[in-house]
């Protein structure tokens, strides 16, 4: 039974610290080119497809951005 | 089967969302701050264990001192390293309430020394949540009692020099020998197993305060970032490498059930 995941960042909360990607098992997190309305890159994801809903992003974000949804497919 | 990500983004599939005990707020730590991870495990338990109209925390003198903007409980703001004094008093006149400091190393290992220690001594009926990061964050990166030795801050430029500076002052282990201190353990947050334990490690604490057996001492190792001059990634690891050997991790003493 495989999990499929997604994340949900609220890009404008979002710092851009980068340890959320540092601490994706997936490495499906990464810092976007573009910066929010602070200046920041935010975090998204780039491997969608390899999301697996784990939550350890957002065990660690300390602004507490990331939301997280999970199906088993 | 590749499944749109639309398909999996319903409220059905949720699996983690922000605590309602956590407010709006945008915080002001500098980003990767260990604070805001703690601040968010802290939440989270007052929300689980459903003890948010219960829960009264005392904040510090340092980063933290706005943590009432972001924490939707009672608050208390204490004078630099006197929170624990404070959290007697509250804890002494609502017994039923929980009670916790939230503490940096420069007011709870420094200027609160005397007060953190007699709190110990008394086995005041608190939890007391420590989050060492070896320096003085919110004035400039100083040096602290809990710098390491050779750890270079700005009033130290050449490294903390033993012989003239001193050594790091291990305050978990210093009243771990107390009689009043029921649960003494070291935690960090930089990765999601150590948020966990230490999400384990602070429920804990809040829950004995319920045993009345005295005092709980969570010390956080946790990271400055903009202190340290290093990214929040390279931080955490600088973290492993130095703090860890200095401030190693687990339960120092535990008479909690």
């Amino acid at each position: 039974m495989a999990m499929k995941g997604a994340i949900v960042v609220d890009i404008e909360k979002c710092k851009g610290c980068g340890v959320c990607v540092a601490n994706c098992p997936t490495e499906t997190l990464a810092l976007h080119k573009e910066v929010n309305g602070k200046g920041y890159n935010y975090s998204y994801m780039a491997n969608p497809d390899t999301c697996t809903g784990c939550t350890n992003c957002a065990v660690v974000c300390p602004d507490t951005v990331i939301t997280v949804y999970r199906v088993r497919v | 089967m590749i499944m749109d990500i639309k398909d999996i983004i319903k409220p059905e599939n949720l699996v983690y969302q922000k605590t309602s005990v956590l407010t709006d707020n945008a915080m002001h730590y500098c980003p990767g701050c260990s604070h805001g991870t703690v601040h968010k495990l802290i939440a989270e338990i007052i929300d689980e264990m459903g003890i948010q109209d219960k829960v009264i925390g005392v904040s510090p003198v340092g980063c933290a001192v706005l943590a009432y903007n972001y924490l939707e409980i009672d608050w208390q703001q204490a004078a630099h390293g006197r929170a624990p004094a404070l959290a007697t008093a509250t804890k002494r006149l609502y017994p039923n309430k929980y009670v916790f400091t939230y503490q940096g190393d420069g007011d709870l290992a420094s200027i609160g020394t005397a007060e953190i220690i007699h709190a110990c001594s008394r086995g005041e009926n608190i939890t007391v949540i420590f989050i060492n990061n070896g320096i003085y964050g919110m004035t400039g990166g100083q040096m602290a009692p809990t710098t390491l030795p050779g750890m270079k801050t700005s009033t130290s430029p050449y490294g903390r020099d033993t012989s003239t500076m001193g050594f790091p002052l291990k305050i978990a282990d210093m009243i771990a020998m107390l009689p009043g201190v029921c649960y003494v353990t070291r935690q960090s947050v930089q990765t999601p197993v150590a948020a966990r334990k230490a999400k384990r490690a602070i429920a804990k604490a809040f829950r004995g305060q319920e045993q009345c057996k005295g005092l709980s001492f969570i010390e956080i190792v946790s990271t400055c970032n903009s202190g340290w001059k290093m990214t929040p990634v390279d931080a955490n690891k600088w973290m492993e490498e130095h703090m860890f050997p200095e401030y190693p991790l687990g339960d120092i003493k535990d008479y909690l059930q």
